[in-house]
C-alpha cells in the first residue's frame, strides 16, 4: 500500500479544522470591491436629456425623452457595461458597488424632471419601445 | 445481423455542464461508434454582429462563452484593431495578457473540479472550486465583474488598474498558487484519479494532428502546438514554453491542465514584473474597420479563430468564430470508439466541452 493517498488526507484534515469557507448569505456578506459593478444610479437634476446614454446602450435598457423630460432604465435589461457612465457629459449616471437585489418581475424606474427631487417613483412600469435592429 | 444497441447520452447528463448529445452504438458494454449532435443552445450571436455597432459588439462577443469571456472579447477587439491599424498602449497589452491568463487558470480549475466530480471524487471537486472562488475575487477586484469582465474595448481597456491593486494581486496570486499546489499533488498522485484516467481514451499524436485537435487535447498527445507562440498580446516578450505530455490519455490531458495552471501563474508574475506605465486606451473615434481579418488566440480549451469582414460601415459585414470545442468533437468521436460505457463521461469531459461557444 503506497502513501499516495496522503495529499488529500492532509487537505481534508486541514479543512476539518478550518472555519467554513462559505458565507451564510444573505445574513453574512462580503464588502464589495471599489470597482464592483453593482447597479446604475441616476441623478435627474443634472440631466440635460441629450439622450447619448440611450443611443450608446447596447441592450436598449435606457429610454430617454427630450420632449417629455423623462429618463427610464429597465434593470432587467441592463448588463452593467458602463457605456452610459463613460459617455454622460454631465456625470449624472454612476455605477454603484451595491448589487441590485434579485428581481421577481421586470423593474423599470422612470425619472421625470418635473419632480424636482432625488426621489424617483420606484417600480413604475412603463411600456417599453419596440427594439429595432440597428443599422448604419 | 448486427447485435448492437443504441444508447442516448445527453443532452442532460449529471457530468455534462453543457448540452451535447451522443448516440452511442454499443456492443455489450463497449462503444462501437458515437454520433454527436448539437444545436440546443444556439443564440445567433454571429448574425447579431451584422446588426450592431462594431464598438457595442465587444459586449456581445464577451458573452459568447461565460468561462472564457475575456478572451472572446480580447480576440474580437484585437481583430478590429488589426483592421483599423490601431496600436494599443503597452500597459493595456500587458493587462490583457494577465486577465487572459487569469481566465485560463479559472477555466482549468473549473474543469479540474468537474472532472473530479465525474470521477466521483466529491472532496477534490469542492477544493478545486474553493480555490477558483479565490481567483474570481481577484477578477472582481481588478475588473468589477465576476464572470463577464467587461473591461476590453476596441482601442484598449475601459479603465486602468492602479499599481497598488496590482501589488495586492501579486500577493493574492501567490496565496492562490500555494493553495493550488496542494490539490495539484492530488491530481498527480492519487490512485483514484489514476485508475479512472490512465490508459483511457487514448489519442495518438498522429490522430490528434489529422483530426485537427486543439489545446490541451493536442498537447496531451505530445504535439507542442500553442497559439500563444504566435506572440499576440505580450506573449512574444515573455519566457515560456508550451506544456506537453506524451501519453495521449485522459490522465495526460488532466496533467497538461494542471501544469498549464502553474505556467499561467508564472506568466502573470512575469507580466507584473514588466508592467509598463502609461495610458490604457487610444481613441478610435471616427475610424471604421474596412477589409478582412483572421485572428487566432489560445483559449483555455484550445485555439479559437476569428474571422472579421467589414466594409467601412458601423456594423460588420461578417463575423465568424471557430471555437476549440468544435475542433475537438472529431477527436472525441475517435477517442470514444472501443471504450467502455462507464468511461464515456470521463472521456467527454477531458475535451472540456463548451457547447455555448460551439453554437454561439
Amino acid at each position: 500500500m503506497s502513501w499516495s493517498w496522503f495529499p488529500i488526507s492532509s487537505l481534508v484534515t486541514k479543512s476539518a479544522l478550518h472555519r467554513p469557507v462559505t458565507r451564510l448569505y444573505p445574513g453574512e456578506r462580503r464588502a464589495a470591491y471599489a470597482r464592483t459593478r453593482g447597479h446604475i444610479e441616476f441623478k435627474i437634476n443634472d440631466c440635460t436629456f441629450c439622450t447619448i446614454c440611450a443611443v450608446k446602450c447596447p441592450t436598449v435598457a435606457i429610454v430617454a425623452s427630450k420632449q417629455d423630460k423623462t429618463w427610464a432604465i429597465d434593470y432587467s435589461r441592463c448588463i452593467l457595461c458602463g457605456n452610459c457612465v463613460d459617455d454622460c457629459r454631465e456625470g449624472c449616471i454612476e455605477l454603484k458597488t451595491a448589487p441590485w437585489p434579485p428581481m421577481l418581475a421586470k423593474e423599470v424606474l422612470t425619472f421625470r424632471k418635473d419632480y424636482e427631487g432625488p426621489q424617483p417613483p420606484s417600480g413604475v412600469a412603463v411600456a417599453l419601445p419596440v427594439e429595432k435592429p440597428k443599422t448604419s | 445481423m448486427s447485435n448492437t444497441t443504441i444508447v442516448p447520452f445527453g443532452p442532460q447528463h449529471p457530468v455534462l455542464p453543457e448540452p451535447i448529445h451522443l448516440d452511442l452504438e454499443l456492443d455489450d458494454e463497449r462503444v462501437v461508434q458515437a454520433l454527436p449532435s448539437i444545436g440546443y443552445v444556439h443564440r445567433g450571436l454571429e448574425l447579431l454582429a451584422e446588426r450592431h455597432d462594431f464598438i457595442e459588439m465587444a459586449n456581445v462577443a464577451e458573452r459568447i462563452c461565460g468561462i472564457c469571456s475575456f478572451i472572446h472579447g480580447q480576440g474580437y477587439c484585437q481583430g478590429i484593431e488589426q483592421l483599423m491599424g490601431v496600436e494599443v498602449p503597452p500597459r493595456a497589452v500587458y493587462l490583457r495578457t494577465i486577465w487572459g491568463e487569469i481566465s485560463r487558470i479559472q477555466s482549468h480549475l473549473l474543469w479540474l473540479g468537474l472532472s473530479a466530480d465525474a470521477l466521483g471524487y466529491e472532496s477534490l471537486f469542492q477544493h478545486s472550486w474553493r480555490i477558483r472562488e479565490m481567483l474570481v475575487d481577484v477578477i472582481e477586484e481588478t475588473t468589477g465583474g465576476r464572470v463577464i469582465f467587461g473591461v476590453c474595448k476596441v482601442g484598449g481597456l475601459r479603465k486602468n488598474v492602479d499599481d497598488a491593486v496590482l501589488k495586492a494581486v501579486r500577493g493574492r496570486m501567490r496565496d492562490i498558487q500555494t493553495a493550488f499546489n496542494e490539490i495539484a499533488d492530488v491530481f498527480r498522485q492519487d490512485p483514484t484519479v489514476k485508475k479512472r484516467t490512465v490508459g483511457v481514451g487514448v489519442l495518438t499524436a498522429e490522430d490528434a494532428h489529422i483530426l485537427g485537435a486543439v489545446g490541451p487535447v493536442l498537447r496531451g498527445s505530445g504535439v507542442a502546438h500553442d497559439t500563444r507562440k504566435l506572440g499576440y498580446a505580450a506573449f512574444g516578450e515573455l519566457d515560456w514554453e508550451p506544456v506537453v505530455e506524451q501519453e495521449g490519455d485522459c490522465y495526460a490531458r488532466c496533467i497538461v491542465r494542471v501544469r498549464e495552471i502553474d505556467q499561467s501563474f508564472d506568466i502573470i508574475a512575469q507580466c507584473l514584473d514588466r508592467m509598463p506605465a502609461g495610458e490604457v486606451e487610444v481613441s478610435v473615434k471616427g475610424k471604421r474597420p474596412k477589409g478582412e481579418a483572421m485572428f487566432r488566440l489560445e483559449q483555455p480549451r484550445g485555439e479559437v479563430c476569428y474571422y472579421i469582414s467589414a466594409d467601412g460601415k458601423k456594423n460588420l459585414a461578417r463575423f465568424r468564430v471557430r471555437t476549440p470545442t468544435f475542433a475537438n468533437i472529431a477527436p472525441l468521436v475517435h477517442m470514444l470508439k472501443g471504450c467502455e460505457l462507464a468511461d464515456v463521461p470521463v472521456i467527454v469531459l477531458t475535451i472540456d466541452p463548451c457547447v455555448s461557444c460551439t453554437e454561439r
